[in-house]
């Protein structure tokens, strides 16, 4: 074996010019923040001696409220870094007009592909996930998930998938072929770099841990609710929580089955969609696509579930046609698999299978509308309360609809010929995206937050957050559609139509207002912590809320509920409120099982990361060992059966009583007056 | 509880407490769900193959040509006894108290299972050996990795067994070892199932 043969077999195609400096100045900026961001977290621990708090009360918890935190942890980051990637784009398409602009044509490619690929699965996926996990459950009457295991374990793969994503900005390079991966540019010969690699398996540890928590979800909805919760009881969340995780478990594997063919294709020189010896990309178009058009339903369906929570509360109303909301997303859900077809109108199928799936993609207009209709019957009568979810609520339902028109437009084949991956597209899918997904996210991250940590965000930085998210979208997308319809394609680094720089100048200050409105949450995060005291809220029912979450303290105990609740009607807690029992002592305490913390999915998580990362690079024994890791850690797990500890009767009594007795002593504030320092968790409809 | 009453999906664990049965219950619904999601994977490697055996030959040799329909026989009644055998092993683990019966029926399932696998990795070398590789043509690829897909598997639930058996031996972990067989079982059925649409597709139709 002479030494070329031993580094490679140690390192794999790992070379010293992998690691930074890069070859570009703003590539090595990128690399340094990531390495002084991991860094600075790291001093930041160790200053502070937070280690052992950081393992010992969070990445070793299998609390779903914990694990739903942790999730939101990751999408924050992940936003962060791809909204700073999405301005430079904006501004290099600005510049680059009949000029080269601020990077090169590959490293563009980059950003578009990080951008889209983080945005959709580490940022809405994470997001969305962590809040079902915390709120879905509390809702429901539920102590926790079925399997909390398992749980931590979807989490950590997601994390796993995360990290390598960020580890790609520091050493090698990222994928060059868009978010969805099309081969066969995404074969060897093409792209012969670690990028492709690194894209296929970040994107395959995080579908695996979406359907591993999809299932979760969805058996937790079906056999944890408490006793009467029937199904038609369910708060509006939970209902699009379940069909979101029904739709995570059908439609995560065919991503994973095409991440696989692929692999198979580059790694072992299959011919699955290489372009000659049989291949055939249309196949990878419809695997793709089969997950990809579901997915954006399992992106939208929870931040329908927030809207109606929030509209709901803050009209200080019930939710206007309850029972068409649930059925409008149940058909939403079905309707979402028969239509991906519309993502490859131009690539060559007959006009008549055009139109049938045009037609079909119409159709979710129909039950959309239905929701839109209900929320603002919601809200028409109802005693508003313009707070900063509510806000972003009013947003949403104004964009919301222009871009389903949009939709609707794109879903017709001739048209979509013509503006056929032009920015018209792009301008579609974020007008659906931001005001639909990540807006309700937003919206659900503030609605919720008090809830979580025990105290209200900062008003007035929220109503900030609000305006520069709004405007700023506003401006950064509209003008897209004028770009799309002039012609300009998208995915292009450098143009050469002198009259797109006006359009193309607004759409970059739109941007910058975003990257405003993201700075104003983290400023607002801040100010929030910093005034907790006055903005406490520890009754735990600052906005005089409908369901279950809000009848217990914030933050809720590991338990979530002394004692399970009896539910006799929709809205329970606004029935119990009314009854006059909310606060109530129960009749009698008894023990309850929790499980334990165990490191085992954490490292799993890293033994993921591992397998992933030396896959990209070719190290096998590494890889292997990875592997053997991971599933080791499923079998040491099933060795053991002492996985929970009992919180003994008297415990839960004395916590239960504090709690009852602190709501009790507590004045009631008007709903009115709920942003008010006085409301401590308590508000109540006018008298 | 009553021994007639369907407690939950599956054959039930049979004489343990009323407890065990009520943790059954989302377990084994879960592991359904589970299998749902699997079942999405073979459905589209299956889509894959058909897709493949028709425009991915690429010159190369036709699923006539690699089909031997005298080891896939073989194989199919190797798989459907071991699914036989895993049915009188749930059988034993319902009705009678001593663990041997149940023991000797799993041991019989993996033997099976292991000479089925046996087989599908003759017919594969056999295919290299001719020169149909998968890197041959998109048709050869899709028909090593949909029956690869499922060999790997069956080699799962071989190492699910193996782990199985080691912890029927290890106190306190009765119940859940209980549960485990219970949802091998599932799992083990399921992959009879699958084979039975393999064979189909890529056996009767491949001679035809
Ligand atoms: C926050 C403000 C955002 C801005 C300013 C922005 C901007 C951009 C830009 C400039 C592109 C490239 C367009 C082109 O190829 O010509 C892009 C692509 C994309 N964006 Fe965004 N975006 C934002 C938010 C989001 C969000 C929230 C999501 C998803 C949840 C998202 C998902 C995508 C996807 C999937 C692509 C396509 C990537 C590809 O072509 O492969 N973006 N975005
Ligand atoms: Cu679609």
């Amino acid at each position: 074996m002479n030494t070329h043969d031993l580094t490679y077999w140690l390192f794999g195609n790992l070379r010293w010019s992998d690691f930074p400096p890069k070859s570009d100045l703003i590539a090595t900026g990128a690399a340094s923040l990531v390495i002084l961001g991991a860094l600075g977290v790291v001093v930041l621990l160790t200053v502070t001696r937070r280690w052992r708090w950081l393992w010992s009360e969070w990445l070793t918890s299998l609390d779903h409220k914990k694990i739903g935190i942790m999730y939101i942890v990751i999408a924050f980051v992940m936003l962060a870094r791809a909204v700073v990637e999405a301005a430079l784009m904006r501004t290099q398409q600005a510049v680059a007009i009949n000029a080269p602009g601020v990077v090169s044509p590959e490293h563009f490619a980059q950003l578009f592909t990080t951008h889209g690929s983080v945005m959709i699965f580490f940022m809405a996926m994470p997001f969305l996930s962590g809040i079902i996990n915390y709120v879905m459950p509390l809702q429901i009457g539920a102590r926790d998930l079925t399997f909390p295991f398992m749980n931590a374990v979807g989490l950590w793969l997601t994390g796993a998938g995360a990290a390598l994503v960020m580890v790609s900005l520091v050493i090698g390079k990222f994928s060059i072929g868009g978010w969805s991966g099309y081969p066969p540019f995404t074969e060897l010969p093409f792209s012969p770099g670690e990028g492709v690699d690194y894209w296929i398996w970040a994107v395959t540890l995080s579908s695996l841990g979406t359907t591993l928590t999809g299932i979760n979800f969805a058996v937790t909805l079906y056999k944890e609710r408490a006793p009467g919760m029937r199904l038609f009881r369910l708060p509006l969340f939970a209902w699009t929580s379940l069909c979101t995780a029904i739709l995570m478990i059908f439609a995560m594997p065919p991503l994973t089955v095409a991440t696989a063919l692929l692999a198979l294709d580059r790694y072992a020189g299959f011919h699955f969609f290489t372009n000659d010896l049989g291949g055939n990309m249309m196949n990878y178009a419809n695997l793709f696509w089969l997950f990809g058009h579901p997915e954006v339903y399992i992106l939208i369906l929870p931040a329908f579930g927030i809207w109606s929570e929030v509209i709901s509360t803050f009209s200080g109303k019930r939710l206007y046609g309850y029972k068409s909301m649930v059925f409008a997303v149940m058909c939403i859900a079905v309707l979402s698999f028969t239509v991906w077809l519309h993502h490859f109108f131009t690539m060559g199928q007959s006009a008549n299978v055009n139109a049938v799936f045009g037609i079909a993609t119409m159709l979710i207009g129909i039950p959309t509308g239905v929701k839109v209709y209900d929320w603002l019957l919601t809200m028409y009568g109802g005693r508003l309360r313009l707070t900063a979810p509510m806000l972003f609520a009013v947003t949403f339902l104004f964009c919301f609809v222009l871009g389903g028109l949009s939709g609707i437009i794109l879903a017709n084949p001739p048209v979509d010929f013509s503006v056929h991956n032009s920015l018209f597209l792009v301008a579609h899918f974020h007008n659906m995206l931001i005001p639909g997904t990540l807006f309700g996210m937003i919206a659900g991250y503030m609605f919720w937050f008090p809830k979580a940590f025990g105290f209200r965000l900062e008003e007035t930085w929220g109503r900030i957050a609000w305006g520069c998210w709004s405007a700023g979208f506003l401006l950064a997308f509209l003008p897209l559609y004028m770009l799309g319809l002039f012609g300009m394609m998208r995915r292009t680094a450098e143009t050469f139509r002198a009259e797109y720089a006006p359009w193309l100048w607004t759409a970059w200050g739109g941007a910058g207002l975003i990257v405003c409105g993201l700075g104003a949450l983290i400023v607002q995060l801040i100010v929030s912590i910093r005034r907790r005291e006055a903005l406490a809220v520890p009754v735990g029912d600052p906005w005089d809320g409908h369901s279950l979450e809000w009848w217990t303290s914030s933050p809720p105990p590991e338990y979530n509920f002394a004692v399970l609740p009896k539910i006799e009607e929709t809205e329970a807690f606004t029935a119990m409120k009314r009854r006059g029992r909310a606060y109530e002592s129960p009749e009698d305490y008894a023990d309850i099982t929790m499980p334990k913390h165990t490191g085992l999915p954490v490292m799993i998580g890293a033994a993921g990361f591992v397998c992933a990362f030396a896959l990209t690079w070719h190290i096998w024994w590494a890889a292997a060992l990875g592997l053997l890791a991971m599933w080791g850690g499923v079998v040491a797990r099933s060795f053991r059966s002492d996985f929970e500890h009992v919180i003994p009767a008297a415990q839960i009594e004395r916590e239960n009583e504090a709690w009852l007795a602190r709501a009790r002593a507590t004045t009631p504030v008007d709903r009115f007056a709920e942003l008010d320092p006085a409301n401590r968790g308590k508000a109540v409809e006018r008298q | 509880m009553s021994d007639q009453q369907s407690l939950h999906a599956g054959v039930n664990i049979g004489r343990t407490d009323p407890e065990a049965h009520e943790e059954a219950g989302p377990v084994m619904f879960g592991f359904w769900v589970f299998l749902m999601s699997d079942l999405v994977l073979f459905a589209l490697l299956l889509a894959t193959y058909s897709a493949m055996s028709l425009h991915g030959i690429a010159g190369g040799p036709t699923p006539k040509d690699v089909t031997d329909l005298k080891s896939a026989g073989i194989e199919t009644a190797l798989l459907l006894a071991s699914s036989f055998t895993f049915g009188m092993a749930s059988l034993a683990q319902k009705y009678r108290d001593d663990r041997a019966p149940m023991v000797a029926w799993m041991v019989a399932t993996a033997l099976l299972g292991i000479a089925f696998l046996g087989f599908e990795a003759r017919d594969f070398v056999k295919l290299a050996e001719e020169g149909h590789m998968p890197q041959r043509s998109g048709f050869l690829s899709a028909h090593f990795t949909l029956l690869g897909c499922h060999g790997l598997h069956v080699s799962a639930g071989l190492v699910w067994m193996a782990v199985l058996f080691v912890q029927m031996r290890v106190p306190g972990l009765e119940r859940l070892v209980r549960l485990r067989i219970m949802r091998l079982a599932l799992f083990w059925h399921m992959l009879d199932v699958v084979w039975i649409a393999i064979l189909t597709f890529v056996f009767l139709y491949g001679a035809a």
